[in-house]
């Protein structure tokens, strides 16, 4: 059964980049455009693995993860966190939101399979 | 175009969004308003463009928007004041983006060194207080994801065990790795049993799992620990690969990875559970095992705790009797009811998309909806024609469903081209930022307001509507406005006001450009026209005509001619652009107070208004906007120059007059003028001349044909159109004809074929 | 254009006066009877004007005067054969369409010596049918100053 990714970023730029790595990595993709959309789609079509953007409208991506995990039917989905901030604050914090783990922007799409990989039970 | 490419042409698409953002928010910024979404909204739009920059490798694009974006983090946290200077800084950072954008698209050449480095200078003097500027942070940090060692295939999201085995078949050395994740590891959904499966890619695992908690490490927290596994990794790679499985949760677990003393050592058997030992062999497929755990659909899956490492007891949080919540994980934040978001859906997707809800269309198949929809207005004004002719009553059922049909086919025009229509807003963008530079380069202080940004026209006309009105803001600070000093003196502000404004009136969009300078100074543009030769030193002319007298080829009226407005470029230019999109300008001015530029234009290229005239047989269309007057030619009125070439007189100026039929070889004996209608047209140079043609046979809108599709260029000829009885209709080239007809019209190269 | 040596082709085999020639029979879209056209000024001889072919602008070319052989004012038993010529279409004005044929690329010979030059620019090469003498045309050149512009 393909896996389904369901991507969050407020940039189309950055939601094709995503699309293409993870498409032709054999995924299924849906897409959201900020935290609310993004919760939104969740609920309504689910995912096996989360790749959220931070900086975003309406809800930025601690957010997202904040409200993915008060869901129980997520709380044990995997979210990644994607971010050109490398800092170790924003990491701990997204971490403490609850994010399995992070990729660094600009990110190749061999290291961005194989983080989502490394996470999708 | 293959997909990465395509991605690229979408980012710089995008960046052109940003950057209209960009341009707004800054602009809100200036007027006072700088809340933090407003800062936010700043950020986030210089932070996409690096972020896309950083995909496409586009460094110095990326460097900038760094030093930008780190500016706004500043400013945003609060840590530094968002003032007037520093808003200053950011609309001129803005600018050196947008040609950092520009020049990264190969649009234009590289930014300059030096105004790129100024600007990332003063962003970062105002970043950091002078301090040495930091570097671009572009590598991964210890925390950052770093790439594994080996390669994964891009087709296969779960590649086989079996793999690591093949790297290294004889290797006896491995690793021993006691790994104890603590309860908050759960909480991002980490799981140990991928961890496990992880290692397992790196070669044959043994496994076993203490439930006892034996801490042999003094950094161990006793509290959140209830598991601890062992796990012997026969694998002959460095530690590094080992750890980086462990990357994710590093922080939420104690990890000890030491070298394991040649081949697999029989693991520790605990005395209350036997120790689950996996052997390592190429049938293990933790990954199955888990998929079956979970049900085979973890997405539908409601239990929280479902997905469970199949090969372990599952170490959950909640039988912890140390922790203190059920939910140990979002504890810090886990009061936020996140999903209620407090900002008005009106903001949101502002970088997205302008309306709720929208779809992005390829112009191609727009512009070939348009062009069936010209054929269909076509065929029905001919099928109205036909059944006009057949003498069927006007009240027969075919006339009033033929009369319906119009009025659908009419809607379904105006709908169409509504499709393409856009705001000009794409243009008035742009024009903050030239006004900036002009008022810097001539040392006046220049408010821009704009209006009507939302007002809609056809693309084609909002792409062109660019470079006129840059000229007019041009001429308008440069000319219209006064310096500071005499503005005070004038009793006005110091700071003089520009307004741009457009709105929709009978058909045509309207551009106003108003200022609140000096206003035209009649006598003198009088003088320079008259001193120029541009009109009779005895020439009685209003103020109006006066005023207008500035659109003359030629006329300058700038003493040494200035960098911003000059370069040979004019109002006769800018009303020959105008001219040419079948366009008109005019001026107001009142002396002391401004001056109003005003041009309107047609809201579409696709269609023209023309006058239909016939000349020998022939239906021809002239374009309405080149013309000025048409006039039945008295013989009184008529002369000939050299006892050859006739010229009408017209105003008290003497006008060639073009017997447009012989001169296209429609005919070889010129018509006797007096039994024809001259049609006083003007070129986009300003020239006037008299075109003789048959008959006038009334106005219409034609839809416009070129003729270039399947023949090439006619002389003359601008396009063509389809008249209501199907026939084919020339458009003419008033251009053309006047300025290069008229000297062989004597002598034709061509006859028309018989 | 479409090229296919050893191959069969269908050709359109059409009358002016009393020659026959043929078109290669893909480049041909339509045929229709003549209507007047506009005529173009300052354009040579051979160029009849345009036409509206449901909403598109067909410039219309007199293929007799354009080979130079004599042709007489177009009534309505003339034919239109509207072509694909380089990406563009054009209408071409002959006596009638008489036949469509069926040929083999190695039954064309060359072009004898005995045509004028300006044939010979047009005609790709003849071959015979049930005694008929046909001459098969290269469109490429039936528009000279689009040719310059293709190159």
């Amino acid at each position: 059964m393909k896996k389904t990714v369901l991507t969050i970023d407020d940039s189309r730029t950055m939601r094709d980049m995503l699309l293409m790595a993870l498409e032709d990595a054999g995924y299924t993709v849906i897409q959201a455009v900020d935290g609310i959309d993004g919760l939104e789609t969740l609920a309504a079509q689910g995912a096996d693995v989360v790749i959220t953007d931070i900086n975003m409208p309406r809800m930025d991506g601690f957010g997202f993860i904040e409200g993915m995990r008060a869901d129980p039917n997520h709380r044990t989905t995997p979210c990644l966190v994607l971010t050109t901030e490398s800092d170790a604050e924003k990491k701990a914090r997204a971490r403490a939101a609850g994010a399995t783990g992070w990729i660094v922007k600009p990110f190749d799409p061999v290291k961005l399979v194989d983080a989502v990989r490394r996470v999708a039970a | 175009m293959d997909a990465f490419e395509a991605i690229k042409a979408t980012f710089f698409q995008e960046c052109d969004e940003l950057l209209a953002e960009l341009e707004s928010k800054l602009m809100l910024l200036e007027q006072g308003q700088t809340d933090l979404e407003t800062i936010n909204a700043v950020f986030r739009a210089v932070h996409s463009v690096k972020g896309g920059a950083g995909a496409f490798g586009l460094e110095a694009l990326v460097r900038f928007a760094h030093v930008f974006e780190t500016l706004m983090d500043e400013l945003r946290a609060g840590r530094k004041p968002c003032d007037t200077v520093t808003i200053k800084t950011l609309l001129r950072a803005s600018d050196v983006l947008a040609d950092h954008i520009q020049a990264a698209q190969g649009l234009a050449p590289p930014v300059d060194e030096e105004r790129s480095a100024g600007l990332v200078h003063e962003l970062e003097l105002l970043t950091h207080g002078g301090e040495a500027p930091p570097v671009v942070e572009e590598d991964e940090d210890d925390f950052g994801f770093v790439p594994m060692a080996f390669d994964v295939p891009l087709d296969e999201p779960l590649p086989s065990l079996g793999e690591p085995e093949a790297v290294a078949p004889e290797a006896q050395t491995g690793w021993r790795i006691l790994f104890k994740p603590h309860g908050r590891m759960y909480g991002s959904a980490n799981e140990a049993g991928l961890l496990l499966r992880e290692l397992g890619r790196l070669g044959p695992i043994t496994v076993s799992v203490d439930d006892s908690a034996l801490p042999t490490l003094d950094v161990l927290v006793a509290e959140d620990g209830y598991l601890t596994w062992t796990i012997d990794l026969t694998a002959a790679i460095e530690e590094k690969v080992v750890r980086e499985v462990f990357d994710f949760v590093e922080a939420d677990c104690d990890l000890t990875i030491s070298p394991l003393g040649g081949g697999a050592e029989p693991v520790l058997a605990f005395e209350d559970e036997p120790p689950a030992v996996l052997p390592a062999s190429d049938e293990l497929d933790i990954a199955a095992l888990l998929a079956k755990a979970a049900g085979g659909a973890p997405a539908a899956e409601p239990a929280p705790v479902a997905v469970a490492p199949a090969p372990a007891p599952e170490p959950e949080p909640e039988p912890a009797p140390a922790a203190p919540a059920p939910a140990p994980a979002p504890a810090p934040v886990a009061a936020a009811p996140a999903p209620v978001a407090p900002i008005p859906p009106a903001q949101v997707a502002a970088p997205v998309a302008p309306a709720p809800v929208t779809i992005r269309v390829d112009l191609d198949r727009v512009d070939r909806l348009i062009n069936v929809v010209g054929e269909l207005v076509i065929q029905q004004a001919m099928l109205s024609q036909r059944v006009l002719e057949s003498g069927l009553a006007r009240s027969s059922g075919i006339a009033l469903g033929l009369e319906d049909l119009e009025l659908l086919t009419r809607e379904i025009q105006d709908s169409v081209m509504a499709i393409r229509a856009q705001p000009v807003k794409s243009v008035f963008q742009r024009m903050p930022r030239l006004v900036r530079e002009v008022a810097d380069m001539v040392s006046k202080q220049v408010r821009l307001v704009t209006a009507g940004e939302d007002t809609e026209v056809d693309k084609t006309v909002v792409e062109r509507l660019a470079e006129p009105i840059t000229h007019m803001l041009r001429n308008a600070i440069d000319h219209g406005l006064e310096t500071p000093d005499e503005r005070v003196a004038a009793g006005k502000t110091a700071e003089g006001t520009v307004r741009l404004a457009a709105l929709h009136r009978s058909g045509r969009i309207v551009i106003e450009i108003s200022d609140d300078g000096r206003g035209i100074n009649r006598e003198r543009v009088k003088k320079i026209a008259i001193d120029k030769g541009l009109v009779a030193p005895d020439a009685a002319l209003t103020d109006e005509q006066i005023d207008n007298l500035i659109f003359l080829p030629g006329f300058s009226t700038a003493a040494v001619v200035s960098d911003i407005s000059g370069r040979g470029v004019g109002m006769d230019v800018v009303k020959r652009s105008i001219q040419a999109l079948g366009g008109r300008i005019s001026i107001s001015s009142v002396p002391g107070k401004g001056s109003t530029f005003t041009l309107s234009l047609p809201l579409t290229l696709a269609v023209l208004d023309g006058m239909v005239v016939s000349a020998a047989d022939q239906i021809l269309i002239a374009p309405l906007p080149a013309i000025v007057e048409s006039l039945t030619p008295q013989e009184g009125d008529l002369h000939y120059v050299g006892g050859v070439d006739p010229v009408i007189r017209f105003r008290d100026r003497f006008l060639p007059l073009i017997d447009v039929a012989m001169t296209m070889g429609f005919r070889d004996t010129p018509v006797v003028p007096s039994e024809g209608v001259a049609v006083v047209v003007e070129t986009e140079g300003g020239q006037q001349a008299a075109l003789l043609f048959d008959a006038i046979q009334g106005q219409r809108q034609v839809v416009i044909k070129s003729l270039e599709t399947n023949y090439q260029q006619v002389e003359g000829i601008a396009a063509a159109t389809i008249l209501g009885d199907g026939r084919v209709a020339l458009i003419l080239d008033v251009d053309v004809l006047v300025t290069d007809m008229r000297r062989r019209s004597s002598r034709p190269d061509f006859k028309l074929a018989s | 254009m479409t090229e296919a040596n050893d191959s069969q082709r269908e050709l359109i085999a059409f009358r002016i006066g009393r020659q026959e020639f043929c078109v290669d029979i893909m480049s041909v879209r339509e045929i229709r009877g003549w209507t007047p056209a506009t005529p173009l000024p300052r354009s040579p001889g051979y160029m009849k004007g345009v036409i509206n072919l449901r909403g598109t602008v067909l410039p219309i070319i007199d293929l007799g005067a354009r080979f130079g052989l004599e042709t007489s004012e177009p009534t309505a038993r003339h034919v239109i054969m509207v072509a694909h010529i380089g990406g563009r279409m054009v209408g071409l004005l002959v006596d009638a369409v008489s036949d469509i044929l069926e040929m083999n690329e190695a039954s064309v010979q060359p072009t004898p010596d005995v045509a004028s030059d300006q044939v010979k620019t047009f005609v790709k090469g003849i071959f015979s049918i049930d005694g008929r003498m046909i001459s098969l045309i290269e469109l490429d050149h039936i528009l000279p100053h689009i040719e310059a512009e293709a190159a």
